[in-house]
């Protein structure tokens, strides 16, 4: 049937969509100066550390996370890990990356904490938005670059906004999940002893869900960082960049150092962001 | 006799219930038969019954029979489809969000089969729960909650996790989260039908004695009949969302409403022949690898017995040591247990038939230890709890 049709005009219908919202340029804007205040917050504060005290402080927190299974191994990774990202100089490289992923972490997980949330209490929202998870996940990540440029130029903050989008779902699922798997029992015992929604969400329902809630964080994290590389093609510096230039130049060396950069980085996040996940009592 | 509780015409139907249902309902139709005809299952059927201050009323009934789904009903865990719920002449059904909450904050706690402890909570925080959501001072709800716990005979426990602790310790920890917020009514579903039958007994001992001291309205579902009869001031037996008598113990021994009461009474005695595992009590006991005469001493004064039994670390049975033996021992200055433990001890099992222990009971003066396969000691039968169980079980037959 449908080879009877003239092509539908899909890719018209979505481009006057995409310039209709382009008028919004105030709105816009305001946005792009939240996240690229955000941005630059987090890259003067990496600016500013010295790179042995931002040493210290990585293995620090790690010490803390993993104080109840001390792990040396992964101190002593992290401690060569990081000597050798300084010693290939990608060090501001390095902190451009973690400042991307931190952002987009961030606000994936300040909207899609709030998301998973309403989706396990109210089947509705819950259909209407399954899909749409789907759809943002399995859509080839570069696609978003097209309308994070028209709305946002190029630079840090269109890089952050795609990122988001591509790495939120797995929060707002995990959220929606780790409150759905709270026993009914428990429920029960909450309401029966007079919870108010709020009560119950903040004494019962978060603190359970908060093991396969972290678990979506992270996955979270992890999918933002492998944005990084896409993103760079729009502006957004960092080891992409880097990966993205060697490519460019046919550089194997290149591309090789600056991508186990990207998974020193990558096994490091991972592993802190595991420890605290398990480092919860009871 | 002051009503704590009146419930009229409570009704449940799960699924689609149309005029249809109602229509069927209201002739009287069966559980079977509206779900043949409309699809719909009925949870509870027009259940009318009051319950007075200050008694315990046992709901009882076969597994599917709405029990769980009335008990839940008379705190809108589960909304009625219809009919009217009473608490101190308050019409439950009339009030908004706001007003069942209050209502579920000062006048009901339910306590659950499965203890529903948080997980993440300590002994004492789960305790506290109900009044820190009333938001009650720190400082009160922990004085309050320890209180409870000690009432229910929890101590030291109030910093460890619920998974640390036994079936029997956690729905201690139930109880006590129901009482430390001093809620004049308590509702328990099957509250001790997850624990194994010593423990089962403790509990029903320990509700008794704390409801001679508390006099709250307890409404218990239990699926057991000896366990109604223990505790039970009045019973009601369900069958298919129907209540089908209601009355004293004694009532509904001597006069069963019907087939299915009586039936149900048999029937539980007859799949309940008593066994050593239903009479047997905890037994005092000594550790050989670990204790030393003095030990078994005190332990038979704070008891007041005469002798002791004696288990290994792996709680396997021993033997048993008398207290002039221990004595001696002490005076002599020895601390060697063993050379005084007697082996020659009757021993069973706990699945082994009460009957056919009667003759070898009554001839020998010592109590029977109860080994199991392991061969570690579950417990002890003494003359005197086997006979008043045997004339229990008679008059209910
Ligand atoms: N949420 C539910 N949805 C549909 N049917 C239910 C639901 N809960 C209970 N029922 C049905 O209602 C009847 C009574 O169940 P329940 O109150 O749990 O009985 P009991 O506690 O006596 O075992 C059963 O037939 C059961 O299948
Ligand atoms: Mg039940």
């Amino acid at each position: 049937m449908l080879v009877l049709i003239d092509k539908l005009p899909l890719s018209d219908w979505v481009n006057s969509f995409v310039n209709w919202l382009t008028q919004f340029t105030g709105f816009f804007n305001g946005i792009t100066n939240f996240i690229g205040g955000i941005v630059n917050g987090f890259q003067w504060l990496f600016d500013l550390l010295p790179v042995w005290l931002f040493i210290v402080i990585v293995l620090g927190i790690t010490y803390y996370a993993t104080r109840h299974g001390k792990k040396w191994s992964l101190l002593l990774f992290e401690l060569i890990g990081l000597l050798l990202i300084w010693n290939l100089d990608y060090w501001r490289d390095m902190t451009q990356t973690l400042t991307l992923v931190l952002t987009s972490s961030l606000i994936a997980l300040v909207i899609g904490i709030p998301l998973g949330i309403l989706m396990a209490k109210n089947h509705t929202f819950e259909a209407i938005m399954k899909p749409i998870l789907d759809f943002m996940q399995t859509m080839p990540a570069f696609v978003y670059l097209i309308p994070a440029v028209a709305f946002f130029g190029i630079g840090m903050v269109p890089g952050v906004i795609s990122s988001v989008i591509f790495a939120m779902p797995p929060t707002v699922r995990m959220t929606n999940l780790g409150i759905r798997q709270v026993p009914v029992e428990l429920i029960e015992a909450a309401d029966s002893y007079g919870s108010t929604s709020w009560q119950k969400l903040f004494k019962v329902q978060l603190p359970l869900a908060k093991s396969t809630l972290m678990a979506g964080v992270n996955q979270s994290m992890m999918l933002s960082l492998s944005m990084v590389v896409i993103a760079s093609m729009i502006g957004a510096l960092g080891l992409g960049t880097q990966v993205y230039f060697a490519v460019g130049r046919n550089n194997a060396g290149n591309g090789f150092t600056a991508g186990l950069s990207i998974v020193i980085l990558a096994i490091i996040l991972d592993r802190i962001t595991q420890a605290f996940n398990r480092s919860k009592r009871g | 006799m002051v009503k704590k509780v009146e419930v009229k015409n409570l009704t449940k139907i799960y699924g689609k219930r149309g005029p249809r249902v109602k229509e069927l309902i209201e002739q009287g139709k069966s559980k079977a038969e509206i779900l043949e005809e409309t699809g719909a299952t009925v949870g509870v059927n027009q259940a009318n019954f009051e319950v007075n201050e200050g008694e315990i009323f046992v709901i009882m009934g076969l597994s599917g029979s709405g029990k769980s789904t009335l008990i839940r009903m008379i705190n809108r865990l589960i909304e009625p489809t219809r009919g009217t719920i009473l608490i101190d002449n308050q019409d439950l059904m009339g009030l908004d969000k706001k007003g069942l909450r209050e209502v579920r904050r000062q006048k009901m706690s339910m306590i659950f089969q499965n203890f529903a402890l948080f997980p993440n909570r300590t002994i004492l925080e789960n305790t506290a729960y109900g009044l820190e959501i009333k938001g009650i001072t720190k400082a009160v709800r922990e004085q309050k909650a320890h209180e409870a716990l000690e009432l229910v005979g929890l101590h030291g426990y109030d910093d460890q996790f619920p998974s640390q602790l036994s079936g029997g310790m956690q729905q201690r920890v139930g109880l006590a989260r129901g009482l430390a917020n001093d809620a004049e009514i308590l509702l328990m579903d099957e509250a001790f039908s997850a624990l194994d039958p010593l423990n089962r007994k403790d509990m029903q001992d320990e509700l008794l004695d704390l409801q001679a001291k508390m006099h709250k309205t307890i409404i218990f579902i239990s699926h057991d009949l000896n366990e109604a009869l223990r505790i039970g001031d009045r019973i009601m037996i369900m069958k298919d969302g129907v209540v089908v008598q209601t009355g004293t113990p004694e009532d509904i021994l001597t006069h069963p409403a019907d087939d299915y009461v009586k039936r149900f009474i048999e029937d539980v005695d007859r799949t309940r022949v008593l066994t050593v595992a239903n009479v047997m009590i905890r037994p005092n006991t000594v550790n050989i690898d670990k204790d030393g005469p003095r030990l078994a001493l005190r332990r038979m004064q704070e008891n007041e017995i005469s002798s002791v039994y004696v288990v290994d670390s792996e709680r396997k049975f021993v033997g048993f040591a008398d207290a002039k033996d221990v004595i001696k021992l002490i005076q002599q200055g020895s601390r060697d247990l063993k050379s005084v433990v007697q082996t020659d001890v009757p021993i069973t099992h706990p699945d082994v038939a009460v009957n056919d222990l009667m003759d070898q009971l009554s001839s020998t003066p010592i109590p029977f230890a109860v080994l199991d396969d392991e061969r570690q000691l579950v417990g002890i039968i003494v003359r005197g709890a086997v006979l008043g169980a045997i004339a229990g079980n008679e008059v209910t037959q």
